[in-house]
């Protein structure tokens, strides 16, 4: 089992380094014209995960960008997935 | 350092790729059947595609010592077209007795829709009917949960298919636990942006073990890093990991997994 310190000595600057990218990312969307989208709103959903004290973010995270429902789509009309998922009446 | 690479698209990646690949210790290459990046007209360009996999990518692989094995399917991006599907499917026969060929991949679903569906349960019923060993896809981002789910459903619904000869690719951590529970292999993909990265697929082993997993570079005609198989393998030994069970991960586990094809053969002195 690793030890605590040893973590934070390997991984402590990068991740500091990816969370200023996440805060710099949501000031750029801020300071931008026009409407955000659905995506926005699952990018702010899936961070209350990552203060959620649970031991399984990245799961969680992941979760929430995820379609939930259980059924086939009828057809496919287009190749390409986003990162998040639009809602029922939009996908 | 030797290591496996067990899913990459070599056809779209240069002799330098295979030569690199070579000198970081990779010690055989498997290539699963892909989409194009475009959709290919006719079943004609199926045929050649196979005829490449089969025959001419062994050649190059060979070059560096490597054996280049293959396996056969018409992507699920290419599903939607239940005609063309068809097609595929019946020249797919026609190439499995060749000697690199270890089954039927890379099968799946992309988008999570009916037709995918149906072609996934034919090819699922070709590999039952053939006895091949089978290499699945699972959708990107939102789409892979649900489609990682109806995936297992379908395999677990074919009585003939066992799941120790299915392994399930591009695992990430909302799906690797439903795939080891219910008795299959699992591949994680190591992508920068859209799969898992280096760091989180090491936390996948040490959460959940090293026992039917492995990991793949799945390199191809995108952004893709035909080397990260050994940078994470580097980082591994980097986090503390003893070099046995790096060596299980990377080397041992996609020898045990495609042994159960008998075509699978190292080279001598491996
Ligand atoms: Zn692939």
């Amino acid at each position: 089992m690793a030890n605590r310190k040893n973590i934070l000595d390997l991984y402590f600057l990068d991740a500091r380094a990816r969370l200023i990218d996440i805060a710099a990312f949501m000031d750029r969307v801020d300071r931008a014209d026009g409407e955000t989208d659905f995506r926005h709103d699952a990018f702010r959903e899936a961070l209350k995960a990552l203060d959620s004290g649970m031991a399984n973010r990245a799961e969680k995270v992941l979760l929430s960008f995820s379609d939930p429902t259980d059924e086939p789509i009828p057809a496919a009309t287009t190749k390409a997935a986003c990162g998040a998922w639009p809602g029922a009446d939009n996908a | 350092m030797r290591y496996i690479e067990p899913h990459a698209h070599m056809v779209s990646r240069t002799t330098d790729d295979y030569q690199a690949m070579a000198m970081a210790g990779c010690q055989a290459v498997c290539e699963p059947a892909f989409w194009a990046g475009f959709d290919r007209s006719s079943a004609k360009g199926f045929y050649d595609y196979f005829s490449q996999l089969t025959q001419h990518e062994p050649r190059r692989a060979s070059m560096f010592g490597m054996p280049h094995y293959t396996w056969l399917c018409i992507n699920p991006k290419e599903s939607e077209d239940l005609a063309l599907a068809d097609e595929v499917l019946a020249i797919i026969p026609e190439f499995m007795d060749s000697p690199n060929v270890l089954g039927i991949g890379e099968i799946g679903l992309n988008k999570n829709s009916r037709n995918e569906m149906a072609v996934l349960e034919k090819h699922v019923d070709l590999a039952a009917r053939r006895e091949q060993l089978i290499l699945v896809h699972t959708p990107h981002l939102e789409d892979k949960r649900k489609g990682t789910r109806l995936i297992l459903d379908v395999l677990k619904g074919d009585s003939r298919i066992r799941p120790e000869r299915c392994i399930i690719d591009h695992v990430e951590e909302h799906t690797v636990k439903m795939v080891l529970d219910d008795g299959f292999w699992a591949g994680m993909t190591l992508y920068p942006e859209t799969k898992c990265t280096a760091n989180r697929a090491i936390d996948i082993l040490e959460v959940y073990g090293n026992e039917r997993i492995w990991m793949n570079s799945a390199c191809d005609w995108g952004i893709s890093v035909p080397l990260a198989v050994p940078r994470a393998a580097q980082e591994m030994k980097h986090r503390g990991n003893d070099h046995r069970f790096v060596d299980k991960v990377v080397y041992q586990n996609p020898i045990e997994f495609m042994s159960q094809s008998p075509r699978f053969i190292l080279p001598e002195g491996h």
